[in-house]
Formats: structure tokens, C-alpha cells, sequence
């Protein structure tokens, strides 16, 4: 790591820096209610959530648990669970 | 004995170089202040310059931008809404090699305060010339230092003029400590606001060529560049930010030398040295040593001179490194004084301030036990004579008996209370 600079970083550390960990709340999906309308995907302040097979789904390793998702689902589709871990 | 020598320390003093090699004096023009610093900045070729006008600094800045329209100097100059902005600009121009300059004071400096720690962290080396104003409430214009005292832990380093001249010298030797690959820190030039910034008095202005050869261009080995895509100042988790900060606190302990090894060269180009972190004043002998910063040091030399003639042994010690603070060179400096009496322009509320605390810090582990006691004066632009510093003097005398007040206000108004 660069320490000059104030922290001197390459392009895309972001995918470094896996923030999952910071997470409190799980979004949980239930897919038969899901639409396909994309918002949480759009929403999503990390970019996290992503189409697989169709589905929607959040890439847990940077999905800090903000909630986003679950507030804009118009059909709502998105629980946050407390995570135990 | 000569004028200022401090024969029992190592620290090389001013009055000691004038001895030896007298000041190069043959061109000397009587010009204002803020001109001085402006032609000086001119001289250091900055790439950037972005401020806000803001009284007493607005002329250094006028000047600049006539410059800039003249075509004396190919800068860009950024007239920007706001202080923050201004420094933010540089933030930007900085990290892409360009060398920057700014200048504010008082109310300004403060708006600025969450970017200074920015310039620092990212290890820009910005210069800016602060000059020193009293914060409101009540609203002042009038020259203090507590707008750059109160900014002491923001991470650049901060050095105190006494007069023009050195403003305008501290100034290209800033940008030389600043710009070096060890420190790579931003720099206050601080000049005590009206006092030194509207004074009209003679000074040497610098001559361009000779500037041109001590400060070489700005070369970062990092910058922004498309071609080469990075962040400055990324985030840093707990796992990583202690380094960060450690490494500016190194690298202020580094200017140590540096601003001493600058103070030198520039002396070998152009024949002037104000000392590097210290300058003494009949220090080497006296009972009574005074410590203070800024313009005030030409009032308490006159004093000197009329104490030492009445067979009273004062003596004074400038601090002209206020950060990275000289602590080793203060302890030389300090050790066979019978009494230390700390003088500034500015207070903390709450404790007592800035230079006070921070000798006393300094001589607390050392073999020092002189008694320090500490005044706040010249507030607001309160005028600080030589009749003050006679009582300063004559306080000091009857600390060294025994401390009755560890810090107080010299000059009260105690009937307007």
C-alpha cells in the first residue's frame, strides 16, 4: 500500500475494501413477490445487488445492511433480518 | 558580548550571521508589506493561486491577482465563493503537481478548517500566508494570533515572521521545506496582521533569477493524471489510519532540520538569516528571558536595550517554528535562564495558551526547573509598548521568588469590567 498521499490508492479499491462486515440487518428476498423493476438494484447506494438466473440478489461480501432496498421494494419483497452471526 | 549570540547553545542565531556577513541591503525599496509578500510569492512561481479576500490579507491578494493581469506571472488565479472553496481549489491543483498558494486570516483561516486537515493528510505541500487576525465575537479586525494558534494540530507546519523582510523570506523558504520529499507538509507563514501586512517599511524584494536557483520546480513523484488513474486520500480503515497520522508527525519532526538546512542555504544565496527555529536576543547571559512570536519581538528588543542599559539582564528567544515545535533547540536555549516569561497573542480558554503550554511541556522531563509564566496581551489589536514589557519584566523578576500567577492578562482594563 502507497501511505504517501494520504492514502494513495489504483483505481476500483472499493472491490478491496469489502465492507459486509459493517452489516447489522440482512436483506432477505422473497422472489415470488418480486416484479423485476429493478429499484433495488438501482437504489442500492453500494451497487451490490445484481441479476443471477432472473433473480435479484445482494452480494453479501459489500451489503453494509442499509436497508435501501427493503424501503424502495414497492412490493415488499425485502425483509432486514437481524443477522446473528 | 555579541548582539544575540547564545554562546552556550549550539544553535546557530541571526545576530550572530549579521556579525559575519552583513546583510545584503543595496536594493532595498520602501514598499507595504502585503506588496513585499506578493512580489515574494511572484517569485516562488506558483502554478494556482486561489483565495478570498478578507481583511488584513486582501492586499497580498490584490496584488497577486494585478500581477496575474500585468502578466508579471503565468499563474492561474482563481477568485472562488468562499475560503473553504479556495483551499479546496488547491486541494485538487496540488494533488495534480501544480504548486498552489493561498493566503487568509482570521474568520477565514477558521472556514477553512476542515480542509487544512485535508491538505496536510494528503501531504500536499500548499503554502499560505496567515495574516494574523483576532477571531469574533466580538467582531475584530485587528491583529492577534489566535486564528493560526488555535489551528496548531492541523498538521502543517507554522512559522512566525517578526518584520517585512522575513515575511517575504520565509516565504520562498517555505515552499523549499514544503515541496521536500521527506516533509511534503503545508505551510503557514504567519504575519501579524496591519502591523506587518500595512506597514510600509524598506525591504529587500527578491530578486527572480536568484529564486529561480534556490527553489527548483515543483517535481511530485505522485499526481493525478488520467493516463494513470489514482485517489488521493482514500479511505483509511482503523486497520491503516494510525500510520497515517504517524507519518506526518514524522515527517514534522523531519523539518526540524530542514528548516534549519533551509534557513542556512538561504543565507548563502541571499545573505540574510532570522535563525531557523529559534533567534535569541542577548539571551546568553540574561536572568530574565522573555519567549514570544511575531512582530512584537521589535518592541521587547527596544525594551532589551533600555533594560540592559539599566544593568537589568533580560534577554528574549524568538519562536519562529512554532510547528513542528523546537523543543530540543528551546531546551539549549533556555537552560541558564533564572526565570522564562512566555508573551502572545492569543489565549486558550479554558487552560492558558498555546506557547505557554507547550514550553512548559517541552522543559517538563528535561534538568529545567526555571519557573515559566506565561501573559496574554496585545488581544484585538491592543498595542503592546515598551512600558508593558517593562512590567512583564518586573513580574517575571518576582516570579523567580516564587510564582504567584502562572499565566494572566498583561494589559486588563480592569474598570471596563
Amino acid at each position: 500500500m502507497e501511505t504517501k498521499a494520504g492514502r494513495l490508492v489504483d483505481p476500483c479499491s472499493s472491490q478491496i475494501t469489502k465492507t459486509g462486515a459493517w452489516r447489522t440487518f440482512v436483506p432477505v428476498f422473497d422472489h415470488t413477490k418480486c416484479i423485476k423493476c429493478s429499484l433495488c438494484e438501482i437504489y442500492c447506494p453500494e451497487g451490490c445487488i445484481h441479476q443471477e438466473e432472473g433473480l435479484f440478489i445482494p452480494d453479501l461480501d459489500y451489503c453494509k445492511g442499509c436497508s435501501v432496498c427493503a424501503h424502495e421494494c414497492p412490493q415488499r419483497a425485502i425483509t432486514m433480518i437481524l443477522e446473528e452471526k | 558580548m555579541s548582539k544575540g549570540s547564545d554562546g552556550k547553545a549550539s544553535q546557530k542565531m541571526a545576530s550572530q550571521a549579521y556579525g559575519q556577513k552583513p546583510a545584503k541591503t543595496a536594493n532595498m525599496k520602501v514598499v507595504e508589506g502585503s506588496y513585499a509578500v506578493a512580489h515574494a510569492v511572484m517569485c516562488c512561481r506558483p502554478d494556482v493561486i486561489s483565495a478570498y479576500p478578507i481583511t488584513p490579507q486582501t492586499h497580498i491578494v490584490e496584488h497577486l491577482s494585478q500581477m496575474v493581469a500585468d502578466g508579471e506571472i503565468d499563474s492561474e488565479f482563481l477568485t472562488v465563493d468562499s475560503e473553504f472553496s479556495a483551499l479546496s481549489v488547491l486541494v485538487g491543483s496540488s494533488a495534480c503537481g501544480a504548486r498552489c498558494y493561498s493566503s487568509t486570516t482570521s474568520q477565514g483561516l477558521a472556514l477553512m478548517y476542515e480542509v487544512l486537515y485535508n491538505v496536510s493528510g494528503m501531504r500536499l505541500p500548499v503554502v499560505m500566508n496567515i495574516a494574523n487576525r483576532a477571531m469574533g465575537a466580538p467582531l475584530n479586525i485587528w491583529n492577534d494570533q489566535q486564528d493560526a494558534i488555535g489551528a496548531r494540530d492541523v498538521g502543517w507546519l507554522q512559522i512566525y515572521a517578526e518584520d517585512v523582510q522575513e515575511s517575504v523570506d520565509a516565504t520562498l523558504q517555505a515552499y523549499k521545506i514544503a515541496e521536500d520529499p521527506d516533509i511534503r507538509l503545508p505551510i503557514m507563514v504567519c504575519m501579524d496582521g496591519f502591523i506587518l501586512t500595512h506597514v510600509y517599511e524598506p525591504v529587500e524584494l527578491l530578486d527572480k533569477d536568484l529564486s529561480r536557483e534556490f527553489l527548483p520546480p515543483y517535481r511530485p513523484e505522485h499526481i493525478l493524471d488520467p493516463k494513470h488513474p489514482k485517489t488521493f486520500g482514500a479511505f483509511a480503515d482503523p486497520s491503516t489510519y494510525t500510520e497515517f497520522r504517524y507519518q506526518q508527525f514524522e515527517a514534522q519532526k523531519k523539518a526540524l532540520d530542514k528548516i534549519e538546512k533551509v534557513a542556512a542555504e538561504f543565507e548563502e544565496t541571499f545573505g540574510r538569516y532570522y535563525g531557523g527555529l529559534l533567534d535569541s536576543y542577548y539571551a546568553e547571559d540574561a536572568e530574565v528571558v522573555i519567549v514570544t512570536l511575531g512582530s512584537v519581538i521589535g518592541t521587547i528588543k527596544d525594551a532589551i536595550d533600555a533594560l540592559r542599559s539599566e544593568g537589568k539582564k533580560v534577554g528574549l528567544i524568538k519562536v519562529r517554528s512554532y510547528r513542528p515545535f523546537p523543543v530540543e533547540a528551546l531546551r539549549k536555549s533556555l537552560k541558564d535562564a533564572s526565570v522564562i516569561a512566555v508573551l502572545e497573542k492569543d489565549v486558550s480558554i479554558g487552560s492558558e495558551a498555546g506557547l505557554l503550554t507547550d514550553l512548559k511541556a517541552a522543559l517538563y522531563n528535561s534538568q529545567i526547573r526555571t519557573p515559566v509564566i506565561g501573559f496574554a496581551a496585545g488581544l484585538g489589536g491592543r498595542d503592546i509598548t515598551i512600558k508593558d514589557i517593562r512590567r512583564l519584566v518586573e513580574k517575571a523578576e518576582a516570579a523567580a521568588k516564587g510564582i504567584e500567577s502562572e499565566f494572566e492578562f498583561l494589559t486588563l482594563r480592569k474598570e471596563i469590567l
